[in-house]
């Protein structure tokens, strides 16, 4: 049969040589193999000392970012609800009231926002669909719970405080952000 | 007898026996490492700087673990059976020159706790004596898996005992001594028997692989077929004892090793030197030469795939015995011609 590949390898079973028997020298080859191995530097990060940085595309826990002046950008367009391939995103929209200016930077905003992190795929077409710039992942990763409830993570969870936040400007230099 | 005697060999003893154990302990560890380091991996590295307190981390938890005794073994038998293997392991250090007499307040002490002058036979009878604790442990805890690495033990072990002994004698011919301070001295210098008889020593070098039950003549203790062979009832110190019995047995093989082939504590331009700096640089070198065998035993456990039982047995009765014997003959013609006898 016609080969695609070039691994294809003819199998011989042709009888030994007394070299071969001895069995010597192939022994000898695997021995100076181990002692390449022995001499190799070691790739392994001692974790708790050294801690592995992520790679600028790693996709982790989300994020709601607010704008500079602390208001959340987010204005419940379900934008990234419908991107959603697992459909792991829900959100209930609401109107912003007068005196509320300084919490939501537009008219509209979302008064539950929730993320079912066992339902996410963590793909980042969420992040990618919002036109607000409001969802981004970060290098966060979820942590285990026992009981499936607690892995729907709501807007306690899911927004930066405004005295901590995150910095997800790993994320924008990606390139993919950079087209737009 | 004088006391000065009784008090040097008593010393000497101990410092022999603190200095098997130890070495032994490190030798787990550097077993260890090894392993890690030829799978691209750290290994031990948490107890101590480099990891170096755990030969005693281990031997923490040996005697912390339950010491399990089985219902239907053979309750004597079962623990005498370890004990049999660190006798022996230990036991053959006594004939070992440790390097050139020493001399401390006016007294030629020898390094050697005693100088039998049938030194190898007496290895011999030791070594022989070595499978009655694998053996004795393996039949004692009634258990399927450890009678047949018993089996197997004892087997490999008459078989590569024959060329083993063979082997050995071709190097009583060459040196015309059976006492192991004879063969060393005979090799002064760089005289080294591995130079006369390469065939002999890889021979020897394959045969103590097999008897001190390393990879790849490991089958005792086959992990795959027999889950832990003859050690598999075993736990607490009496297993500490099995397992730490292969690396005293191993050290004590490699020094053999060194001082039938290499020289023991001769090393090039050792005439430059007399005295106690002769002897504390021959203790070196023969240490030196000790601890390479050790690592090349370990390299190869981490090399080479366990054989199967029927390649085993090929091997010893079918390759190797026949091997020493022209080996040893062809080197019996050549002394008797150069001695005249034709």
């Amino acid at each position: 049969m016609e080969s695609f590949t070039n691994r294809k390898k003819v199998v011989s079973d042709k009888p030994m040589t007394f070299i071969e028997k001895l069995y010597l020298p192939a022994i000898f080859s695997g021995m100076m193999i181990t002692m390449k191995h022995i001499l190799k530097r070691k790739k392994t990060i001692k974790y708790p000392e050294e801690i592995r940085v992520f790679a600028p595309v790693y996709r982790g826990q989300h994020v709601l970012k607010r704008d500079e002046e602390g208001r959340e950008n987010c204005t419940a367009c379900g934008l990234c609800a419908v991107a959603c391939p697992a459909e792991a995103i829900t959100m209930v929209a609401d109107e912003r009231k007068r005196g509320e200016e300084n919490l939501y930077r537009e008219e509209k905003y979302a008064s539950t926002y929730e993320i079912n992190m066992l339902r996410c795929i963590f793909c980042g077409l969420c992040e990618e669909a919002c036109p607000k710039e409001a969802i981004f992942l970060t290098d966060r990763i979820v942590p285990t719970e026992f009981e499936r409830a607690d892995f729907i993570y709501g807007k306690d969870k899911l927004v930066e405080s405004i005295d901590d936040r995150i910095d997800i400007t790993l994320r924008q230099n990606t390139g993919k952000r950079g087209a737009i | 007898m004088d006391t000065a005697l009784l008090i040097e060999k008593f010393s000497l003893v101990i410092i022999v026996f603190l200095i098997s154990l130890g070495i032994a302990a490190y030798s787990t560890y550097f077993e260890r490492k090894l392993a890690a380091w030829i799978q691209d991996r750290i290994g031990p590295d948490r107890a101590g700087p480099f990891g170096l307190l755990q030969p005693i981390a281990d031997g923490v938890k040996m005697f912390m673990k339950e010491d399990f005794i089985p219902k239907n073994s053979d309750k004597w038998l079962f623990i005498i059976g370890p004990g049999i293997s660190m006798f022996t392991a230990l036991i053959t250090s006594t004939i070992i020159p440790w390097g050139p007499p020493i001399e401390i307040f006016g007294r030629q002490i020898s390094l050697q706790i005693a100088d039998f002058n049938i030194g190898v036979l007496f290895i011999f009878g030791v070594v022989s004596i070595g499978v009655y604790g694998i053996m004795i442990g393996g039949w004692a805890s009634n258990n399927k898996y450890s009678l047949f690495g018993a089996i197997r033990a004892s087997s490999q072990m008459i078989s590569y005992e024959l060329a083993m002994g063979i082997s050995l004698i071709t190097i009583i011919l060459l040196t015309g001594s059976l006492s192991l301070t004879d063969i060393v001295k005979s090799q002064h210098g760089m005289n080294w028997n591995i130079f006369y008889q390469p065939v002999c020593f890889l021979i020897f070098f394959i045969c103590s692989l097999a008897e001190t039950n390393r990879a790849p003549f490991d089958l005792a203790e086959c992990e795959s077929e027999l889950v832990g062979g003859y050690h598999t009832e075993y736990s607490s110190m009496k297993l500490g004892l099995f397992l730490f019995a292969e690396y005293v047995s191993m050290f004590i093989s490699s020094a053999l090793m060194a001082i039938l082939f290499f020289g023991g504590y001769n090393f090039p331009g050792m005439d430059y030197f007399d005295g106690n700096t002769l002897a504390i640089l021959g203790v070196l070198a023969f240490f030196t030469k000790t601890f390479l065998f050790i690592f090349v035993f370990m390299w190869i456990r981490w090399t080479i795939p366990r054989f199967r039982f029927d390649q085993l047995m090929h091997l010893g009765w079918k390759t190797l015995i026949p091997a020493a014997i022209i080996n040893m003959l062809i080197t019996a013609i050549v002394i008797a011609f150069n001695k005249g006898w034709f």
